[in-house]
C-alpha cells in the first residue's frame, strides 16, 4: 500500500495525468508529448530553444522543411488533404515568398509558431491548454483544449490550425485530435530525446542549412553567436512578443 | 395621485401561446440536429476555416449575450434610477436578461470543438484569459440577476433591498459587457479588433439591442394574452431606443475615425468602409442606414406604436449586422505579418479570407435565439413576472 505521505509531488502529478487520460479518452492510450507533467518536467528552465532562419539560404523552390514536419507530426497527408477544404487544412509550417515593395528583392522563408516569450495564445486560452514550457516551447495540451479557437484569434502569425475532421492513419508518436487546436511544438519530443527539430534536419540534408536551432540562453551556442554577429528581425516586432524564432537577411 | 396597483399573473396557455411554443421547439430540435451533425463530422461541414475561426454561431452568440445585459436595463431604470413607469416591467426584464444570456452561451458551448469537455472549462481556469473571466462573469450574472428577480417578487421585502440588488446587477452587467467587448478589444494581433473603445461600444450596443428585444418580446407575450401595452409607454420606450441607437452610431463613428487617423489601420478602414463587398454593404446599408438612421428618424419624427415596433425590429437587424461586421469582417481582413513586403507565394497571405456560413451554423444560431425565447416564455408561464396591465396609468401618475 502506498503511504500517501511519502508520495512525491511528481507522483501525484503523474497519477493526475494518468487519470485525466483515462477519463477523457477511454480505451485509447494517448501520449501527449510535452503536455504531460512527466514531459514538462523534462523541459529545462535553464534553456530557451529557438530558431534562426537565414532567408538568403532558403531556396524558393524547396519545401523539404514542410514535408519533414508533415511526416514527423503526421499532418497534411495526401489522404487528409483530399478529404478537406484547403482553407480548413492544417498548416503547422508554411513557406512564404516575399517581395520587398521598395527594392523588389525576393526572399523565401518558412513560417511556423514563433514560440513567443510573451505568447498571446497562452494569455487568452481559458483552460491553460495553450501553454509555454519552461524551455520556451509554446504548444497545446490536447487533453484540456476545448476547441474554442480563441488562441487562433490571438495569434499574429496564423501559426495555428484547428482539426476540422476525424483523422485516420494517425502517426503514433504525434497524436492529433478532432476538435482541438494544434501547431508547431518545435518537435518537443525530439528535443526531449536530444535530437533537433525535423525541419532543421531536413534543411541541413537539403544542403541549405537555412535554419539554425539552439539554446538562446546559452551565450556560447551557435544560434546566440549568430544573433550577436548578424542583424536579425522578429516578425511583428512592434508587438514586443519576443519570439524565439528570428529571421536574418529577410 | 392614484397609481394603478400592478398585478402580475402567469401567462395563460392560449392556442397562440401553444403555436409559438411549438414553433420554437421545432427550431430547438433543428438546432439539436445541426449540433449533432457538426459534432459528428467536425467543423469541416461548417463554413468556418483556419482563417475565419469564429463564424455565424459566434455572431448569434455575441448578439444574444450583448442583448442580455441590455434587456436588464428596463429593470435597472425602474429600481436603480427610480423611474416608476418602468417598475412593472422590471421582473420580466430580469427574466429575459437571464434567458438571452443562456441562449447565447448555449451556442458558444455547442460550437466548441470539444463541447464534451465543458467541465474542463468550468474547472480549469487560466486567469490571464478574458474568456476565463467571462465564464465567471456570465455565471455570476445569472446568479446576481436571479437574486434581483427574487427580491422584486417578494412583496413583503423592504424596497431598499430591491434597489440594492438592482444596483449590484447593474454594475455586474456593465462588467459583463466590458468583458465581452474586451474579447475583441484586447486582441492586438488583428487590426480590426485591437481598440480600447470596443468595451464601451459593446456596452452601448447592449443598451440598444437589449431594449429592442425587450420591447418586441414583451409586446408579443402581452398580446398573446390580450393584455394592454400602453401607447404612451411604448412611445416613451421608443424614444429611449432612439437615444440608444444614436449613441451606438456615435460610438461606431468614433471607432472608425480613430482608426482612420492611425495610418496603420487605414487598410482595414478602407476594407470596411469602401471595398469590403458584403462587409461594406452590411456596414452602410444595414448597420448605419437600416439599423441606425431609419429607426432614429421613426421614433423621433413620427412617434407612434407602430414606429416603436418597426424601429425595434430594425435595431435588431442592424445590431446583428454590426456584430457580423465586427466579428467576421475583423477576421476576413488579412493579418499584416510582413510589413513592407508583398507576398508572392504563401498560404492565404495578405488576401481577404472568404466565408460562407453553412446551414448548420445558421440552425445552431437560430436555436440559441429559440432557446432564449422559449425559456423566457416558460418563465412567464410559471412565474408571476408579466403585469396583467401595462396601460399608461403609471405614466399619468408620474405626471
Amino acid at each position: 500500500m502506498t503511504n500517501r505521505a511519502e508520495m512525491t509531488r511528481r507522483d501525484i502529478l503523474k497519477s493526475g495525468a494518468a487519470a485525466s487520460t483515462l477519463t477523457l479518452a477511454p480505451g485509447v492510450t494517448l501520449m501527449a508529448f510535452g503536455g504531460t507533467a512527466e514531459a514538462s518536467s523534462r523541459a529545462d528552465a535553464g534553456k530557451r530553444w529557438g530558431l534562426l532562419i537565414d532567408a538568403s539560404k532558403c531556396a524558393a523552390d524547396c519545401n523539404d522543411c514542410v514535408t519533414a514536419c508533415k511526416v514527423e507530426n503526421g499532418w497534411g497527408s495526401q489522404t487528409e488533404l483530399e478529404q478537406i477544404d484547403p482553407e480548413q487544412a492544417p498548416e503547422w509550417i508554411r513557406k512564404v515568398t516575399l517581395r520587398d515593395t521598395s527594392t523588389g528583392r525576393e526572399v523565401s522563408a518558412p513560417v511556423m509558431c514563433q514560440h513567443c516569450e510573451a505568447p498571446p495564445c497562452v494569455d487568452v486560452c481559458p483552460t491553460g491548454a495553450s501553454m509555454k514550457r519552461e524551455d520556451g516551447i509554446v504548444l497545446v495540451d490536447k487533453h484540456i483544449c476545448i476547441g474554442c479557437r480563441y488562441c487562433m484569434m490571438a495569434c499574429p502569425f496564423k501559426a495555428r490550425s484547428f482539426v476540422h475532421a476525424e483523422i485516420t492513419d494517425q502517426n503514433v508518436q504525434a497524436p492529433r485530435g478532432k476538435g482541438t487546436v494544434e501547431s508547431c511544438n518545435l518537435c518537443a519530443p525530439r528535443i526531449d530525446s536530444g535530437r533537433i527539430p525535423a525541419c532543421v534536419e531536413a534543411c541541413e540534408k537539403a544542403g541549405h542549412s537555412a535554419i539554425l536551432f539552439g539554446d538562446l540562453k546559452d551565450p556560447d551556442s551557435a544560434i546566440s553567436k549568430a544573433l550577436n554577429d548578424y542583424d536579425s528581425v522578429a516578425l511583428r516586432a512592434d508587438l514586443e512578443l519576443d519570439p524565439g524564432v528570428r529571421y536574418t537577411n529577410l | 395621485m392614484a397609481m394603478e396597483q400592478t398585478i402580475y399573473r402567469e401567462l395563460k396557455a392560449t392556442p397562440g401561446v401553444w403555436q409559438i411554443a411549438a414553433l420554437l421547439l421545432a427550431f430547438l430540435a433543428a438546432a439539436g440536429g445541426a449540433w449533432f451533425y457538426m459534432e459528428h463530422h467536425g467543423h469541416a461541414v461548417t463554413g468556418m476555416t483556419n482563417q475565419i475561426v469564429w463564424g455565424l454561431p459566434h455572431v448569434f452568440a455575441i448578439f444574444l449575450i450583448v442583448a442580455a445585459s441590455g434587456a436588464l436595463n428596463v429593470a435597472s431604470i425602474g429600481s436603480v434610477f427610480g423611474e416608476k413607469a418602468y417598475k412593472p416591467m422590471g421582473r420580466f426584464s430580469s427574466l429575459l436578461a437571464i434567458t438571452l444570456l443562456v441562449g447565447g452561451l448555449a451556442i458558444v458551448v455547442l460550437d466548441l470543438g470539444r463541447a464534451d469537455r465543458l467541465i474542463v472549462a468550468m474547472t480549469t481556469y487560466n486567469f490571464s484569459s478574458v474568456f476565463a473571466w467571462n465564464v465567471l462573469l456570465y455565471n455570476g450574472f445569472v446568479a446576481v440577476v436571479a437574486v434581483y428577480l427574487v427580491t422584486q417578487m417578494m412583496r413583503a421585502l423592504d424596497y431598499k433591498w430591491v434597489r440594492f440588488a438592482g444596483f449590484v446587477a447593474f454594475l455586474w452587467r456593465l462588467a459583463l459587457t466590458t468583458g465581452t467587448g474586451s474579447i475583441f478589444g484586447w486582441l492586438v494581433a488583428r487590426p480590426g479588433y485591437d481598440a480600447a473603445i470596443m468595451a464601451p461600444m459593446f456596452i452601448i450596443m447592449s443598451f440598444s439591442f437589449g431594449l429592442a428585444i425587450f420591447i418586441l418580446v414583451t409586446l408579443t407575450l402581452l398580446k398573446l394574452n390580450d393584455r394592454i401595452f400602453g401607447e404612451e409607454l411604448l412611445k416613451r420606450l421608443g424614444r429611449l431606443l432612439g437615444v440608444f441607437a444614436s449613441a451606438v452610431l456615435y460610438f461606431a463613428l468614433v471607432f472608425h475615425l480613430t482608426n482612420l487617423y492611425a495610418t496603420e489601420h487605414g487598410g482595414y478602414e478602407r476594407f470596411i468602409l469602401m471595398d469590403g463587398g458584403i462587409y461594406t454593404m452590411l456596414f452602410w446599408g444595414v448597420q448605419v442606414m437600416l439599423g441606425g438612421l431609419i429607426p432614429i428618424a421613426l421614433v423621433f419624427l413620427n412617434p407612434s406604436r407602430s414606429s416603436t415596433i418597426l424601429a425595434s425590429i430594425l435595431v435588431v437587424i442592424g445590431g446583428f449586422a454590426q456584430v457580423y461586421v465586427i466579428v467576421i469582417g475583423g477576421q476576413a481582413y488579412p493579418l499584416e505579418i510582413f510589413p513592407g513586403y508583398e507576398v508572392i507565394e504563401g498560404f492565404h497571405e495578405g488576401v481577404v479570407s472568404p466565408y460562407t456560413p453553412s446551414i448548420w451554423e445558421l440552425m445552431l444560431g437560430l436555436g440559441g435565439v429559440a432557446l432564449a425565447l422559449f425559456a423566457a416564455g416558460v418563465g412567464a408561464k410559471v412565474l408571476r413576472v408579466l403585469p396583467t396591465n401595462l396601460s399608461d396609468g403609471n405614466l399619468a401618475a408620474k405626471g
